[in-house]
């Protein structure tokens, strides 16, 4: 079994291979310090290694020694000698080379966060990739449960209102809504029953941080929601969560088996008499359940359809009993400002919004994933600096915050420190959190039509200026797309959308106009394109683009007629071929196909 | 230096977008190979998502006296190189590794 004893090397050098820094000469830098190594005879104890992306695109060529963690940045090949004799050899950085950590955490001033130069802070993702979630033992490793315990132990009901109202967290659902206002609300009713929802529905297209959470962590959300049944006066808790997460139904089922047989769920919670118990409910494919009062109908057995507001849930919920819903997000949040305090908590982010944003950082990016920054880092670290900018070398065009319900941000707002109210300034909204970035390739219209295709498909019917104003809205869209459609159906837009937001039932109709609002006050170019020049600039709306062949590019090899599925191509052998306009569904097969550069995209 | 299994601890991100990468494949390679230096698959466990999905299948490796790392896009075959050069060998891999993207509040 051993394969004899062998010597460890004492440090590693690791020369970061991602996509930036391999442009900037990785190769060049890793093979500089094998050679460095080999002069200085220190093959034996330390080794070179050539890593993926470490995240410090921007600052690059980045390198790493280990174990003591420290980062160069800006790295050249002359600089190689000097760490390897000075920092290797001798055991000393090269101060002049080591990373300045002001886009860090630490501008953003609070203690933790000049801890490694790293640029998120992770408390609600605290455990995702650290622990076993299957493992109950591993999460009670790791102050689990602590909080609860201190809570039932030590904590009155009014006091666990304080420590939330100090620590200013906000619902991460979306709307923002100061949680500890909604637990005291409900609170306060009285009433023998009471319940606790957790919103796992997570709708919004992009959106997967909830599902990540549940899948990684579920006993955090399990601990806070007891929690907040102590807190409320609650014994009952639902976790109403979309079928379409599997993974995350079975972790939860796994949890909560465990948390009732470690009596941490169930009756007389560690002895106090308190008793809480937590149950699953499925979705079944509607966006529009994520809407509290839809749900609550959905668990009810009912359609899921929304209801007016107030009365609100925390006065007549679930059943018509007080109950307070959260997100899983906000649920997550909470085991920890118990055991650190409010008082921590609020040391990060900004005035208005505390603590951290989990975002779901997709589209046309180079480091796409789940992120967890404090509030009020600006798009522009997020983009650049964790997402490592724009991939494929193209230009940044907008980023679109808040799924279906928000709107685009462009360059020039890209300083904009983000939290709840700058966002909403910006005519966009946190939502729950997913990020999309898009460059000059994609159409502003064609976006505009896909949200509005989503909210019209998901509408439930039940209010006119939803069920009818969306339809339209699309309607409108489509003949934007086709260059159908004429200037006065701007004020046509504008009118409906206006009367959606004022006039809808819920926040499904409410918010469905923001992508068209947002589009058409940052880009009206591109939809004066459409609807004036009857063409598509980013040649993503088919209907508005023509593919031609260069008669004098185009050698006729064939090739692009062979690809093409609807046969639209002709010509000789050798000459040049030609596309019948008619027949031609404008798919692009022969653009990618050619080799000559001899198809023309107008 | 001891490799009971007490000092290695190897964590596979089995999270809906690992496994949709391959996560699961990568796993039984790792216990494949580690079995196949008599080591128990016991210090191997699943774990949720680090966030770094572009990248996954994703592989945090610790064995005591060695920095511990993050390996990404861990396919079968670099699975196997690295419980061979990491673990047995105790040297790093190349081209996989990425970086913890925060620090750990609890630990």
């Amino acid at each position: 079994m051993k394969e004899g004893f062998i010597m460890p090397f004492k440090s590693f050098i690791l020369v970061c291979g991602g996509t930036g820094c391999e442009a900037d000469g990785a190769q060049k830098l890793y093979d500089a310090f094998q050679k460095e190594l080999e002069k200085n005879n220190a093959t034996a104890s330390a080794q070179v290694v050539k890593t993926g992306c470490l995240g410090y695109c921007a600052e690059g060529p980045v390198v790493k020694i280990l174990p003591d963690n420290t980062v160069y940045t800006k790295v050249s090949i002359d600089d190689a000698s000097e760490i390897i004799t000075q920092h290797i050899v001798n055991g000393s950085p090269v101060t002049r080379l080591v990373y300045n950590n002001a886009s860090t955490l630490s501008h953003l001033h609070f203690d933790e966060a000049t801890d490694n130069n790293k640029k998120q802070f992770r408390i609600v993702l605290r455990n995702c990739g650290i622990i076993n979630p299957e493992k109950i033992d591993e999460y009670i490793a790791r102050d689990g449960y602590a909080a609860l315990a201190k809570v039932l132990a030590e904590m009155t009901p009014e006091e666990v209102i304080a420590e939330l109202k100090t620590s200013g967290l906000r619902g991460r659902g979306g709307a923002g809504f100061p949680t500890w206002l909604k637990w005291d609300l409900t609170r306060k009713e009285k009433n023998e029953t009471k319940y606790i929802i957790c919103n796992a529905d997570e709708g919004d297209p992009g959106a997967y941080m909830d599902r990540s959470t549940l899948e990684g962590d579920p006993h955090s959300v399990l601990e806070a929601m007891a929690i907040a049944g102590y807190t409320i006066g609650a014994t009952m808790g639902y976790v109403y969560i979309r079928a379409e997460y599997p993974l995350a139904i079975k972790r939860l089922e796994i949890a909560i088996a465990q948390a009732r047989e470690y009596g941490l769920l169930g009756n007389n919670i560690f002895g106090t008499g308190f008793s809480f118990d937590i149950d699953i409910r499925l979705g079944a494919g509607a966006f529009v359940c994520g809407e509290e009062t839809a749900l609550i109908a959905s668990i009810e057995g009912k359609r899921g359809m929304p209801k007016p507001r107030p009365p609100f849930p925390s006065v007549k919920g679930l059943f018509d009993k007080p109950t307070s819903i959260n997100n899983v997000e906000s649920f997550a949040n909470i085991p920890v400002i118990i055991n650190r305090g409010g008082a921590w908590f609020a040391k990060i982010g900004t005035e208005t919004s505390k603590g951290t944003k989990v975002f779901a950082l997709t589209g046309k990016i180079r480091n796409s994933g789940l992120i967890e920054v404090p509030m009020g880092t600006t798009l522009r670290e997020i983009i650049y600096n964790i997402g490592g900018g724009i991939n494929n070398g193209k230009k940044f065009k907008a980023v679109q915050t808040g799924g279906p319900s928000g709107g685009v941000i462009t360059a020039e707002y890209l300083d904009t420190a983000i939290d709840y109210n700058n966002l909403q300034i910006l005519g966009s909204i946190m939502g729950s959190g997913g990020m999309i970035v898009m460059d000059e390739d994609d159409c502003m219209v064609d976006i505009t039509k896909f949200y509005l295709q989503f909210s019209v498909d998901e509408s439930c019917g039940k209010c006119a200026p939803c069920r009818i104003g969306g339809r339209q809205l699309l309607d409108y869209m489509d003949k934007i797309a086709s260059g159908k459609a004429e200037m006065e159906d701007i004020q046509n837009i504008r009118d409906i959308s206006f009367a959606m937001q004022k006039a809808s039932l819920c926040a499904l109709g409410g918010t469905t106009p923001n992508p068209v609002i947002s589009t058409l006050k940052y880009f009206e170019d591109e939809y004066m394109a459409h609807i004036v020049g009857k063409k598509c600039p980013s040649r993503k709306c088919k209907s508005l683009v023509s593919y031609f062949i260069l008669p004098d590019k185009c050698i006729g090899c064939g090739v692009c007629a062979r690809r093409c599925p609807v046969n639209a191509i002709s010509g000789e052998k050798r000459a040049p071929h030609i596309i019948n306009q008619q027949t031609c569904i404008k798919c692009g097969e022969c653009f990618n196909a050619c080799k000559f550069s001899a198809i023309e995209v107008k | 230096m001891n490799d009971s299994p007490a000092s290695i601890r190897i964590l596979v991100g089995m999270g809906t977008c690992g496994i949709a990468a391959g996560a699961k494949e990568t796993f039984t390679a790792i216990t494949t190979e580690l079995a196949a230096h008599g080591l128990s698959s016991d210090v191997v466990t699943e774990t949720g998502c680090i966030g770094q999905c572009q990248t996954e299948p994703t592989v945090e490796v610790k064995v005591s006296g060695m920095p511990s790392v993050i390996y990404g896009n861990v396919d079968v075959v670099t699975a196997k190189t690295i419980v061979r050069k990491h673990v047995i060998e105790k040297a790093l891999v190349d081209d996989h590794i990425f970086d913890h993207p925060s620090p750990d509040i609890i630990g």
